[in-house]
């Protein structure tokens, strides 16, 4: 049988949220769902009627051995990483808090990944099932706890990084991956061509590798797995060694490049893995810090969004401006769809949302 | 059950003029080969599920995108369904045709354009093999993980429509997990790009969405894949039970001892005769069930791995633990294995496969109602399980020319699959719905459920056109079926008419 670890603060209030879904969508009321409200920033305003999933919470079944958690939108995400820790497992993509309230459900309506994402994979890739409140109110199911599932639509994925404007996310499915047995992090200096040319030739080889951000004048790599390889490994490439704390502070943006007294807005670059420098106007090498192996770039930079978006999606990637990152969120800050994928996303939001019920205009004005 | 398309049931379809439909064709988009002679559609009337044919009105075999947009405009326009096949390899007849329907096939883009090893991506065309991608990768050290059991003659682009899976998807995942951008051609005959050759891209995961949605949604006419560096080392274990229960622990027990292996592979007494008679990989015949335990990796950790794996199956009381000593004998353990279901077909005239996926924890229990089962029907079932992943594939033997036994034989299946649910899994880990599972659809899902499908469905493609009758049943078909999903003791939509 799955193990169930009820806590003294574990409740089930789906009912009551599915009631407040009916009774919006009968009176045309738009809400604002918020768990932790730690990643506003991340996304347009909304303007509505507060529904808070935070009352929703606990971990429902969690079995180690079948590598699966069911767990309530409203946990907190720290109480999540706890009880995995306990048994020795973790979260594979390592999310982003951006503070200690940050909810599962948060987790997966931004869909946000930490530094271990180009090797483990993205918040969607461990995402097996969902309860969802669709706008009649009714709950729903979809995928479920197990590894493999292709019946129907696959709406569970679907919804991470949908950021609540398809439906209410009351409980998701996730996989869990056991914690490495070693782990070893350093610090190279090099400057960035180099560390890019290093780093597309390692991408060739097994090498134990989980992380690799390039920032000030040095490669800072995290190596994970086997005692045996992470030894090998670490004995191979040399360097300084680094406390495994800075890719926390990286993926919490506490590092001094993320300072908030620098006043020019904050841009996610999104880029194909060995993407050459944009050599984008005005910009200097320390605007920049480069992390998941090159794939997502910060820059700090007062460039106009439409110059910088030209020049990502040439590259075959994209921009999204983060802007200062406290606040209720942005103008528009993820970048335009193509007018064809704009249409389906649409028709989309008309069919499951027709009353734009859920967090209308979060992720972009129409949707 | 009818297997054909079910007006009544299904929905209706426009009424069609077949030579009417091929005129228009033959001149909106001159070119284009269109077979209509009913020798020349014969080939096409079924795919991997052979045990149900239907003879498509036309085939069309494009060999330009802009003869695809045409082909999509000219159906939507004349209100004549699409059915779109890959390699026809799917085994839960996804690419059934419908008699008044075209069958698009889209084998002659079978083009690899383009292998970049530095980025670690191919761009390929929807007709290029499953196993040629890593045959074209392998150069540059690198390969395509998913690895269905069909990978030398299934194309990528029915890979992407069925979500294909294969041995090693609890370490490497299904192709969502490996695909990073597709191009679709909509029923409007529009161009879509979805995905990146970034990490993400903007907007909503439509490209998760697309991925297994068995060409309902729009066409697929090229996919962007992400390439993994060659393991530095791949070794297998082989350990025998005495009991399958024995196995399925040991299973868990690999998995509680921190280790995710590169495939995990059950087999019980049935499957490992009949796969030894075939192959003669070495297996122990007298077993009640062999695990493969294969780890990759770097050397080191492997071999660290090796031992903790071995400690680990001889607690768990197997009777027999061999390493394949080299890479011979390793691939000779794993062609056992790949070659389980043509091996069951030497034993029986005919084999229902199924494909249902249960926690692992289950797996006792299923078992045993399996063999229930099959005592209840008379028929014998060979048990090949992807352990690791709890994605079952039961093999049903019958003989079709025995009057009724494939009548019986879905039946069966059908019951497996109603188990899995059950035991909180699904009807189907890897191979899709199509039409095959069609019905057992409304015993994993809530007419409310299968009420957002049709909503997801009518977002891309109001008139039904593409692929109807397959993957997502009418709340009418589900009425009719009676195995429905009962929420609370009531009957869903009570106002529905039940034939």
């Amino acid at each position: 049988m799955a193990e169930t670890r009820p806590t003294s603060t574990d409740q089930d209030i789906s009912e009551a949220l599915g009631e407040r879904v009916r009774r919006a969508a009968e009176a045309g009321t738009p809400l604002r769902i918020v768990g932790g409200d730690t990643k506003a920033f991340y996304g347009r305003p909304v303007e509505g009627e507060t529904l808070s999933t935070r009352e929703h919470r606990g971990i429902t079944s969690y079995d180690p051995v079948e590598l699966i958690v069911s767990v309530r939108a409203g946990t907190r995400l720290a109480e999540l990483e706890a009880a995995l820790a306990e048994q020795g497992q973790m979260l594979g993509c390592e999310p982003p808090y951006f503070g200690a309230n940050a909810t599962v459900g948060g987790m997966v309506a931004t869909g946000l990944s930490g530094p271990r994402r180009p090797w483990a994979g993205s918040v969607r890739d461990f995402v097996l099932g969902i309860r969802l409140i669709t706008q009649d109110g009714q709950q729903q199911r979809f995928g479920g706890e197990v590894m493999k599932n292709v019946a129907g639509y696959d709406l569970s994925r679907l919804m991470v990084g949908a950021q609540g404007t398809l439906g209410l996310v009351t409980e998701v499915s996730l996989k869990v991956l056991p914690r490495p047995g070693a782990r070893h992090s350093l610090r190279l200096e090099m400057p960035r061509a180099e560390a890019m040319a290093r780093l597309a030739e390692w991408g060739r080889s097994p090498l134990p590798l989980t992380a690799a951000a390039w920032h000030e004048g040095a490669l800072h790599l995290r190596l994970e797995g086997g005692p045996s390889s992470v030894a090998a490994t670490r004995e191979r490439l040399g360097g300084d060694d680094l406390d495994d704390s800075f890719w926390e502070a990286l993926r919490e943006q506490r590092l001094g490049f993320f300072s908030r007294d620098d006043a020019r807005p904050l841009w996610r670059l999104s880029l194909p893995h060995n993407t050459p420098s944009l050599d984008l106007p005005g910009v200097a090498e320390a605007d920049l810090l480069y992390d998941w192996g090159g794939t997502q770039r910060w820059l700090r930079s007062d460039l106009d969004a439409d110059i910088l978006r030209e020049a990502c999606a040439r590259a075959g990637g994209h921009a999204t401006c983060l802007g200062a990152r406290e606040g209720a969120g942005q103008a528009d800050p993820f970048m335009p769809l193509e007018p064809v994928v704009e249409k389906y996303h649409r028709a989309l939001k008309a069919q499951l949302d027709p009353k734009g019920i859920f967090n209308p205009g979060r992720l972009y004005a129409a949707i | 059950m009818n297997i054909l398309y079910d007006e009544r049931l299904d929905g209706e379809l426009a009424p069609t003029d077949k030579a009417e439909v091929l005129a228009d064709l033959q001149r909106s988009a001159p070119g284009l080969t269109l077979l209509h002679r009913e020798e020349d559609l014969r080939p096409f009337e079924c795919d991997g599920l052979a045990a149900y044919r239907v003879l498509p009105m036309l085939v069309a075999l494009p060999e330009t995108l802009e003869q695809v947009e045409t082909l999509m405009k000219r159906c939507r326009a004349l209100g004549v369904p699409v059915v779109t096949r890959g390699a026809g390899t799917g085994l839960s007849g996804g690419a059934l045709p419908l008699e008044q329907g075209v069958l698009l096939v889209m084998s002659r883009f079978n083009r690899i354009l383009d292998v970049d090893p530095d980025a670690r991506i191919a761009r390929l065309q929807p007709g290029v093999r499953n196993l040629a991608i890593s045959e074209a990768a392998a150069p540059y050290g690198l390969y395509y993980a998913p690895d269905p059991s069909s990978q030398i003659a299934c194309s990528i682009g029915g890979n992407v429509a069925e979500n294909a899976g294969g041995v090693h998807c609890l370490k490497y995942g299904l192709t969502v997990h490996n695909v990073m951008k597709v191009e679709v051609i909509t029923i409007e005959g529009e161009r879509m790009t979805l995905g990146s050759e970034a990490l993400d891209a903007p907007g909503l995961d439509l490209l998760a969405l697309f991925t297994g949605s068995e060409g309902m949604l729009g066409v697929v006419t090229e996919i962007t894949v992400k390439l993994l560096p060659k393991p530095e080392t791949a070794k297998v274990l082989m350990a025998s039970f005495d009991d399958v229960e024995k196995a399925g622990r040991a299973v868990g027990d690999i998995i509680a001892a921190g280790i995710i292996p590169g495939g995990l592979e059950m087999m019980d007494k049935l499957a490992i005769r009949a796969a030894e008679d075939f192959v003669k990989a070495g297996y122990p015949v007298e077993a009640e069930a062999i695990l493969l335990c294969e780890l990759d990796g770097v050397e080191a950790d492997v071999d660290d791995d090796c031992a903790t794996v071995r400690t680990v199956l001889e607690k768990a009381g197997a009777t027999d633990i061999r390493q394949a000593r080299d890479e011979a004998e390793r691939a000779l353990f794993w062609a056992g294995r790949k070659n389980a279901f043509p091996a069951v077909g030497r034993m029986s005239p005919d084999y229902y496969c199924m494909d249902g996926t249960i926690p692992r924890r289950e797996l006792p229990r299923v078992l045993k109602g399996i063999a229930e089962l099959s005592e209840a029907y008379g028929l014998r079932v060979a048990n090949v399980f992807h352990a690791g992943d709890g994605n079952m594939h039961p093999l049903i033997l019958f003989d079709a020319n025995r009057e009724g036994e494939l009548e019986q034989a879905e039946a069966f299946g059908g019951k497996i699959l109603e188990l899995c649910v059950e035991a909180g899994g699904s009807i189907t880990g890897e191979h899709g719905v199509g039409r095959e599972k069609i019905n057992q659809m409304c015993a994993q899902f809530a007419p409310s459920e299968l009420t957002v499908f049709h909503a997801v469905k009518a977002a891309f493609d109001p008139g039904r056109l593409l692929n109807p009758g397959k993957n997502i049943p009418t709340l009418a078909r589900c009425a009719e079926f009676g195995a429905m999903h009962v929420h609370n003791n009531e009957l869903p939509h009570p106002e529905l008419p039940r034939f």
